[in-house]
């Protein structure tokens, strides 16, 4: 079944088509990787999810749900979280503040309430706190709990990132390039993470990644965008050996 | 230094976390509630205008501190809260009914400016709120029926159960008995879902939203519980001055709690209270100053704005972190000497945050 399908997906900034004409649907319970030089639009497929653009044409579906009927606020809700490429984590708050906002779809507390602390605040927070320690497990974030944002190295910043999003329990998971600025062993352990969310927390996810090994080791499908065109999409040793797809990577590293 | 066992998360859920917090909070709450017993009526005075100040503070450091919008014209509430409440009272309402009007009308103000100012951000919305705060200045100037216009309004003492406030004693147990209402109120919120979801939307207005807070709706609620608690502390302040005129409520005002919380530490409640007496103490200290030193530096016009800028940017030059920030730093150089390390505040590098989106 599919659980995300886009067709004909177009935007365009001051006449730049960043994503022109792009189709595709992603299978419930697969990972799926999205491929592309810089500025060939990716990160702005991910933005159109979220409901941050507006498209100039185009039809989102997830799970029966018309996205464009929604706004960028009711996209969690749903069961669709992200992380950034650039990483948007509250800075002044800490790793676990961090991680309960990832609780925030599922609260139902009046803010009278919650003024109040009444006794289902505490008994939902209780609730909530125990999620995110399972979240917090893990991905071993144990050891940063307490912490500020502000004073965590990029790599943890980025665990912290996925696991803010592994606390809506989404449905679906989109992962802006998870392994850039991240060591060999850190990319690794995050190739083994991203398995254990689709094993174990059945969970759909779709990436958007450069490192070509780690999109061989975890995606079933993969999709190649060049100038925001689709070039093609199928399994990564197809993809890969595409002439185009070669072309295009060999093209950005000149 | 203090190991803290945790047996379960609802530790982590009280409002004091180990029996220190709970011993050091009450005894500054007793000291407080008794401190008419051992001050004269002079400083009792100060200290209810410090009072009055943080929870003015209070109410700006939800919407600036802990929401991240920035008002310019918090004055504007103060000015609500204080001629509403000097209305009721003067109809003969008692401050049961006066007291809770100018909470509910500020609020009303808080709402009216929230829906525009909830689209803007940054410079703009501290001009939309600047704009506001010179509106109701302008108001309460012309609408002579109710304020008295430019020649003032007397505010009569508050009432409760038909007693009548008068001594200066009894006006300090009241603001502070409801200041630590509106402290609890606050904390209670920064606990729960409202108040994580704020200081997302101060932190990253596209990631909370990803995340599934509706920013509107947060820096709506911010503005309205901002503006209940500024126009509950602006009807203490009319208490206080106990003569109301326009001029009181002008942008000087707005811009002295700003400076307050920024020196205090911004998003702390800690630094409200830091801020509020610094603030109100360094107000006593140059009158005083004045009065003592020779007319010709003392009589100089503008000597408090003069000093409050000079305090403004050697703070934000030195100690961004505020008065707050400062006093965990010395804290913790107690808890961890002789191990303590300058680095342990030291930030990491940010990262680059401008391509926001790509
Ligand atoms: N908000 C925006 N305003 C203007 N142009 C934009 C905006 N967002 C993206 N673009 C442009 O759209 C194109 C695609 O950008 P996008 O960020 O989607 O690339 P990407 O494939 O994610 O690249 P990278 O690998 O560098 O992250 C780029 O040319 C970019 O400059
Ligand atoms: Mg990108």
């Amino acid at each position: 079944m599919n659980l995300l399908e886009i067709e004909n997906l177009s935007i365009s900034f001051g006449g730049v088509k960043a994503v022109d004409d792009v189709s595709f649907v992603v299978e419930e319970g697969s990972v799926y990787a999205i491929i592309g030089p810089n500025g060939a639009g990716k990160s702005t497929i991910f933005n159109l999810l979220s409901r941050f653009y507006e498209p100039l044409s185009g039809q989102l579906n997830f799970a029966g749900n018309d996205l464009l009927e929604l706004r960028a606020k009711d996209i969690a809700r749903l069961g669709i979280a992200r992380t950034f490429q650039n990483l948007e984590l509250f800075e002044h708050a800490s790793v676990l503040q961090n991680l309960l906002v990832g609780r925030h779809v599922h609260n139902s507390q009046s803010w009278w309430r919650q003024v109040l602390f009444t006794s289902s605040v505490i008994e939902a927070e209780l609730e909530h706190r125990r999620k995110v320690e399972e979240v917090i497990d893990f991905l071993e974030l144990a050891h940063y709990r307490n912490q500020m944002i502000s004073g965590l190295p990029y790599g943890v910043r980025k665990k912290i990132e996925l696991a803010r999003a592994l606390c809506i329990e989404p449905k679906l998971l989109l992962l802006d390039e998870p392994s850039s600025g991240l060591n060999p062993e850190e990319t690794e352990e995050m190739g083994f993470w991203i398995e254990d969310i689709r094993r174990d927390l059945n969970m759909t996810v779709v990436l958007i990644e450069h490192d070509m090994s780690l999109v061989a080791e975890v995606s079933d499908r993969v999709l190649a965008i060049v100038d925001g065109k689709v070039v093609t999409e199928g399994d990564h040793t197809f993809v890969q050996s595409h002439p185009e797809v070669v072309s295009a990577y060999l093209g950005d590293v000149q | 230094m203090r190991i803290l066992f945790k047996t379960n998360y609802k530790q982590d859920l009280n409002l004091a976390k180990h029996g220190g917090h709970r011993f050091w909070y009450g005894l500054l709450i007793l000291v407080l509630f008794a401190a008419p017993l051992i001050l004269g009526g002079y400083y009792i005075g100060e200290a209810t205008r410090i009072l009055i100040y943080a929870m003015a503070g209070l109410g700006l450091m939800v919407l600036t501190g802990f929401t991240g919008q920035v008002s310019l014209g918090h004055a504007a509430f103060l000015a609500i809260g204080a001629y509403t409440n000097a209305w009721f009272l003067a109809q003969g309402f008692s401050s049961f009914v006066a007291l809770p009007m100018a909470a509910l009308l500020s609020m009303i103000g808080g709402l009216l400016v929230a829906i525009p100012a909830a689209r803007m951000s940054g410079i703009y919305l501290a001009i939309a709120t600047l704009a506001f705060a010179i509106i109701v200045e302008d108001f309460a100037g012309h609408l002579n029926s109710i304020t008295g216009g430019n020649r003032g309004m007397m505010v009569d003492v508050p009432t409760l159960f038909g007693y009548q406030i008068w001594e200066s004693w009894e006006l300090y147990l009241f603001v502070l008995s409801i200041l630590v209402v509106a402290t609890l109120a606050v904390l209670n919120i920064l606990r729960s879902p409202l108040g994580r979801a704020m200081i997302a939307v101060r932190d990253s207005e596209v990631s909370s939203q990803a995340l599934g807070v509706n920013p509107m709706k947060i820096k709506v609620f911010a503005f309205t519980v901002s503006a209940a608690i500024t126009g509950l502390a602006g009807a203490f302040l009319a208490h206080y001055m106990s003569f109301l005129t326009p001029q009181i409520f002008g942008i000087l005002l707005s811009i002295q709690l700003l400076l307050m919380i920024v020196l205090g530490g911004l998003g702390t409640v800690h630094g409200v209270f830091f801020g509020a007496v610094l603030i109100g103490v360094l107000e006593t200290g140059i009158s005083i100053a004045k009065d003592t030193l020779p007319s010709s530096i003392g009589g100089l016009p503008g000597i408090e704005p003069f000093v409050f800028g000079v305090i403004l940017i050697s703070v934000i030059v030195f100690e961004p972190t505020g008065i707050y920030g400062r006093w965990i730093k010395i804290r913790s150089y107690m808890e961890f000497f002789p191990i303590y390390r300058r680095k342990s505040f030291k930030r990491q590098r940010t990262y680059l945050k401008t391509e926001r989106l790509r």
